[in-house]
């Protein structure tokens, strides 16, 4: 089954256009990962499956239903989203946010049931934070809120989840860690994982399939080995880079090249 | 997990029952002290034993003091809630009817209707609904950017369009030398005394379905607080319900300031203690602001009919000191 089919898709902010004839499918179960240089897109493209920005034009199927016939509450039941930046001012605890991922499935009242507490209960502990669980928002650290972040929105029970550069500002063990966790997610619950990235090498590494934009427009989308390769990514990014298969497994990876040493040679 | 799944309901109800208590016990001593004197025991004896008083006490107690507590805990508890909502839409903790210029606006609404000759109730409420309507659109027209309401050109928006207000009533009370604006000076701080029985029952029809509406929105205004798209993402649908809050508040305090005047900080003071005692959640901060607001208010109102040696002062003048040097706290840290 298609999780997200989009036709054509063309969007703007203005008169400028951000992205143009984009055409995709990703497919249930997959872990699908959104790449290229800064001011490409990605997020816009994310944004739009997650119907925040409304596209010009275009179609766009969310398991196989047109985004346009969701509600607000039934789109949330089937997609949840996590943020690059989490709120850390945010006051309330990790416990109660992670319920709040419950509330497109609450009655009229907004009242949590005993149900609602144990799978919040079990999204803490599939992301680790059960020992959190009391403690304010404010008192975590930059990775500890990402993946409070990830619980609430795993409490959501959605079908596809989308990350915005979930990587960005955390460490080396938080990056990887994230990452792990958004392959159990996939592998353990089925779920599908559409995440935009920087980082190329962790795409490889962790990508089913990866899509790259340049200026708005789709450059290549296919398996990390067939996306990157030396040739596309030059031209995508404008700069050297070195592209060799990964000592850790069946996936390329990519390592810059300074400047000194490309004058050098 | 430690909590209960009824958890969060029991605590509701039990802060509800807490807080009906107490507003119950300064209802009784609203109604027992006056300016003819305080007369607790005898009213004690008149409302548990059923003993005769005297009937000319019975008819203040009954045809003026409760009218008037009864107005001061609507006033408390619409403007506290007012307060609550503002802060929880606009992300700001420094929203309030009266500092945004809601309460100014309904009540230049409310001083045209009565020129107007107007009838209190739908005419001058029905003016002063669109006045706050007009200053909310105003406020966020000036201090809106492409989609972000920032903080601080959101309050300097809302001092001026205060200031603004402020002069208009000026004008209109330098201007007319009339019999229909006698009251008007003592309004615009704040004035429960000319309370009937009839006005405390239309404000109630209008105010409590108000109440409801934004009881029932109450965890969506948590979800507010995490930023329009991850509400969004979440399954609220932003603009809907903010329009309806905003116009929901805009309504409650346009109603409140038609009949009780201008009475600022209100919405200040009790959403920031009751944060203080109770976290952030607003399904218990929603039912806590109304029955807290109007605990407050009628405290205040008995400090001021009572304070004075003669006579009586605003009731606005109580509350703004107590919520103007609060209001300057919260400034510098929201600073910091």
């Amino acid at each position: 089954m298609i999780a997200v089919h989009i036709e054509n898709l063309q969007c703007s902010y203005g008169k400028e256009p951000i992205l143009q004839e984009i055409s995709f499918s990703i497919e249930t179960g997959e872990f699908f990962i959104i790449i290229g240089p800064n001011g490409s897109g990605k997020t816009t493209l994310l944004k739009t499956i997650n119907s925040i920005i409304k596209p010009q034009q275009g179609n766009m199927e969310i398991l196989g239903t047109p985004f346009q016939t969701y509600t607000r509450k039934s789109l949330a039941r089937l997609l949840a989203f996590v943020p690059q930046e989490v709120p850390s001012d945010f006051p309330f605890t990790v416990k109660d946010v992670v319920l709040m991922g419950r509330y497109p499935h609450l009655g009229v009242f907004g009242l949590e049931k005993e149900q609602d507490q144990e799978i919040a209960k079990e999204a803490m502990e599939f992301t680790d934070i059960l020992h959190l669980a009391t403690r304010r928002l404010s008192q975590l650290s930059g990775g500890e809120r990402q993946r409070v972040f990830i619980a609430r929105a795993i409490c959501q029970e959605p079908q596809i989840i989308l990350l915005d550069e979930p990587t960005a500002s955390l460490d080396l063990a938080h990056q990887v860690r994230t990452m792990d966790l958004m392959e159990r997610l996939k592998r353990e619950k089925g779920i599908t994982v559409v995440m935009v990235s920087h980082d190329i090498n962790l795409a490889a590494m962790y990508g089913d399939r990866l899509l790259l934009l340049k200026e708005g427009k789709i450059v290549k989308l296919g398996k990390p080995a067939n996306v990157i390769t030396f040739e596309i990514l030059e031209e995508a990014y404008g700069c050297v880079l070195m592209v060799n298969p990964s000592p850790l497994g069946d996936f390329p990876q990519v390592t810059l090249v300074p400047q000194r040493i490309l004058l050098n040679s | 997990m430690s909590r209960q799944p009824r958890f969060l309901i029991r605590r509701i109800v039990t802060l509800s029952v807490l807080l009906s208590l107490l507003l119950l016990a300064v209802t009784v001593l609203g109604i027992s002290i006056g300016s003819s004197g305080s007369n607790l025991y005898s009213l004690y004896q008149y409302l548990i034993h059923g003993e005769e008083i005297d009937p000319v006490l019975k008819s203040i107690v009954w045809r003026i003091r409760l009218p008037r507590v009864l107005l001061a805990i609507q006033t408390g508890a619409a403007l506290s809630l007012g307060g609550l909502v503002f802060q929880a839409i606009l992300r700001n903790p420094l929203a309030e009817p009266y500092i945004l210029g809601i309460s100014g606006g309904s009540a230049v609404g409310a001083i045209l209707g009565i020129l107007m000759g107007l009838a209190y109730f739908p005419g001058v409420s029905l003016m002063a609904f669109a006045g706050s309507i007009a200053t909310l659109l105003t406020i966020l027209l000036i201090s809106m950017g492409q989609t972000i309401v920032k903080k601080d050109s959101l309050l300097l928006s809302g001092v001026m369009v205060n200031a603004f207000c402020s002069s208009v009533i000026m004008f209109f009370i330098s201007m007319t030398h009339d019999t229909r604006l006698h009251n008007i000076l003592f309004w615009i701080m704040g004035d429960f005394s000319l309370a009937n029985m009839q006005q405390v029952l239309v404000l109630f029809i209008l105010l409590v379905p108000c109440f409801l509406l934004i009881f029932w929105l109450s965890h969506t205004m948590n979800l507010l607080l995490m930023g329009k798209e991850m509400a969004l993402t979440m399954g609220v649908n932003v603009k809907v319900i903010t329009v309806t809050l905003l116009l929901t508040t805009s309504f409650m305090v346009s109603a409140i300031v038609a009949y009780s005047g201008l009475v600022g900080f209100v919405g200040l003071v009790i959403p920031h203690l009751l944060r203080l005692l109770l976290g952030s959640d607003h399904r218990l901060l929603v039912p806590a602001c109304i029955l807290g607001g109007g605990t407050y208010m009628v405290l205040c109102d008995l400090l001021a009919r009572n304070l004075p040696e003669q006579g009586e002062m605003p009731v606005g003048v109580i509350t703004a000191f107590i919520g103007a040097p609060l209001f300057i706290f919260l400034l510098r840290k929201a600073r910091q």
